[in-house]
């Protein structure tokens, strides 16, 4: 059974993880997260969860006492936003070489300084190269969904890596959206219960975690995480099936928008796809072969998935929320741009950094993104690849 | 409703046009139409200049930017009234305004020949209902008259739910504030 409901993303994201009824909760607030924590505490306080709900000192200390829960063999989660994530970076190394399956939604907000509390990714950057897998949320729906789904991903034999789901400070976390949820029941059942192979209070079958890792075996112990990442891509995709199943919605590693027969795409993560497709509907009308590929996972990179979507158009524009400061454009820029580079099809490649500290990405932003790459397919020549999107200049 | 109808709410921090954006929202949602309400968060300081948006559809709604061009703006605080609240509204928008002013000589302020303007004194309805200034929930009387997108007899009764809902703890303002609403359906004046 599904219902309809007008609620924002952080009402959606505090409902699933309502719904998960996870054993161990720790978490420390920050804007634009609070209200996840806050929501659901409440549902601790009224009895409508069974969590053991952790208030802690600090970020670094909400995802050690999440490692500590999951060691131990509980279903735990946590929730942060920007300097929160960037406190717990050691802790969020540890939960994924432990091969720990922590669920935690990352509501994105840029790195301070100067301070700032809307929304960019450059949190969720701070951590793709940590052995997290990322889901990415267009709005309040597809993070309600995610929430639930990641629990399912995480905890998969083959994969046993924790799972960050992100979705827009702000844009997504605040504002009122209308999304279906799922009843108590489906979800129960779609997440199961946690039955961990190996935990530290098993008694009956001792085992020891974290332990001193030297030259003889930690670069394997590196090398399984990454085939953990490996088959996180497959079991992504099987989740999602199943979940399509209990709610009519279609999950998998990318969201190609009117693709098929394009020539020009942005490749865009989160709330600014959603207004990416608008302008696409729109050139659409006016007969341009215009398209959008959303990325819902981050990490594992979906590089197949995204060089099969793409292979066929001419010019594509990446357009990232976070700034790496390489001079050589944004994080994701780098990996897709990589990802398309053996297909030798010349598909022209450009970055446009948009939207740091908050900045409004509008409309007219996007459609002048779709004018310069028919300009770079009508000269055969994109001259600046590196750009800036509604910045002042 | 063919396009997306968008909605501009301008105020002050602490008039309730956050809280009015969504419970408007949540009210139409019930009708089973697509929305997003949202406000644009600033350095948040009672009686700074805010705007707050929604966005209604028959469609589900894509686009997460700010509302350029909205078709209707709501202003709570008659001393926003400038260039500001004209601004990208095309020439048949439709402005509804708190102030003890008639359309008229609102029109004369924002300086517009076109449009619809629509005034209602949701200072004093609010003052004598809910019994403190707090013209955010007349001001959604004024839009389903001015605007005409929602029955009113269903607008009310998804409004008792949504007040029953937030005050549940304080129910003595629910009675209040359908009593402003229901005022301003019937006070508002529009040319």
């Amino acid at each position: 059974m599904k219902s309809k409901v007008a609620i924002t993303g952080n009402e959606a994201v505090a409902q699933a993880m309502k719904q998960i009824n996870p054993d161990v909760v720790a978490a420390y607030p920050i804007t634009p997260q609070t209200e996840v924590v806050q929501i659901f505490s409440s549902f601790v306080s009224n009895g409508q969860v069974d969590t053991e709900f952790v208030t802690v000192e600090s970020e670094h200390s909400a995802m050690s006492a999440t490692i500590g829960a999951s060691a131990a063999g509980a279903r735990a989660m946590t929730a942060t936003s920007s300097q929160g994530l960037a406190l717990m970076f050691e802790m969020v190394y540890i939960a994924s070489s432990l091969r720990l399956p922590i669920v935690f939604p990352v509501v994105n907000r840029a790195l301070s300084g100067p301070i700032n509390i809307h929304c960019d990714h450059s949190d969720a950057m701070g951590i793709k190269d940590a052995g997290v897998i990322q889901l990415f949320c267009e709005n309040a729906q597809e993070a309600y969904d995610n929430m639930i789904q990641a629990v399912r991903i995480a905890e998969h034999p083959d994969v046993l890596l924790p799972v960050s789901v992100n979705f827009d400070g702000f844009i997504t976390s605040h504002a009122l959206d209308v999304l279906e949820v799922l009843d108590d029941e489906t979800v129960k059942n779609f997440v199961g219960t946690y039955q961990p192979e190996e935990y530290l209070l098993d008694a009956e079958n001792p085992v020891s975690m974290g332990n001193f890792d030297m030259y003889d075996f930690y670069f394997e112990h590196k090398r399984q995480q990454v085939a953990a990442m490996e088959a996180a891509k497959k079991v992504i995709e099987e989740v999602g099936r199943e979940y399509e199943a209990i709610s009519g919605r279609k999950y998998g590693l990318i969201d190609a928008y009117k693709l098929d027969d394009a020539e020009m795409a942005v490749v865009v993560l989160n709330s600014a796809a959603g207004s990416a497709k608008g302008v696409v509907d729109e050139l659409r009308e006016k007969g341009l072969k215009v398209g959008v590929l959303k990325p819902r996972v981050f990490r594992p990179f979906p590089f197949e998935a995204i060089q099969d979507a793409l292979k066929g158009v001419k010019a594509v524009a990446v357009l990232d929320r976070a700034e790496t400061f390489s001079t050589m454009g944004g994080p994701m820029f780098a990996d897709v741009r990589t990802a398309l580079y053996d297909l030798k099809n010349d598909i022209k490649v450009v970055n446009y950094v948009y939207g740091l500290g908050g900045r409004d990405l509008r409309l007219e932003d996007v459609e002048k993104v779709y004018d310069d790459l028919a300009n770079i397919i009508k000269t055969g020549r994109a001259d600046k690849f590196v750009n800036y999107l509604g910045l002042r200049e | 409703m063919e396009k997306v109808l968008e909605v501009r709410w301008h105020a002050r921090g602490g008039q309730g046009a956050k809280t009015a954006a969504l419970m408007l929202a949540e009210s139409i949602a019930e009708m089973g139409k697509y929305v997003q309400g949202f406000p644009e968060y600033g350095p948040e300081r009672m009686g700074a200049p805010i705007l707050a948006f929604n966005r209604i559809s028959d469609k589900p709604i894509h686009i997460h930017s700010n509302v350029i061009n909205p078709q209707i703006v709501i202003v709570l605080d008659a001393t926003l009234l400038g260039p500001k609240v004209t601004a990208g509204v095309p020439e048949d928008g439709i402005y509804i305004i708190n102030t003890t002013k008639t359309p008229q000589q609102v029109r004369e302020i924002l300086k517009i020949t076109g449009g619809k303007i629509y005034t209602v004194d949701a200072n004093q309805i609010s003052l004598d209902t809910i019994g403190r200034v707090i013209p955010n929930t007349p001001l959604m009387g004024a839009f389903v008259k001015a605007t005409q997108l929602i029955p009113y007899e269903e607008f009310m009764e998804n409004m008792r739910a949504e007040l029953n809902k937030k005050f549940k703890k304080k129910p003595e303002v629910i009675e209040g504030n359908l009593k402003a609403i229901e005022r301003a359906y019937q006070e508002v004046k529009g040319e």
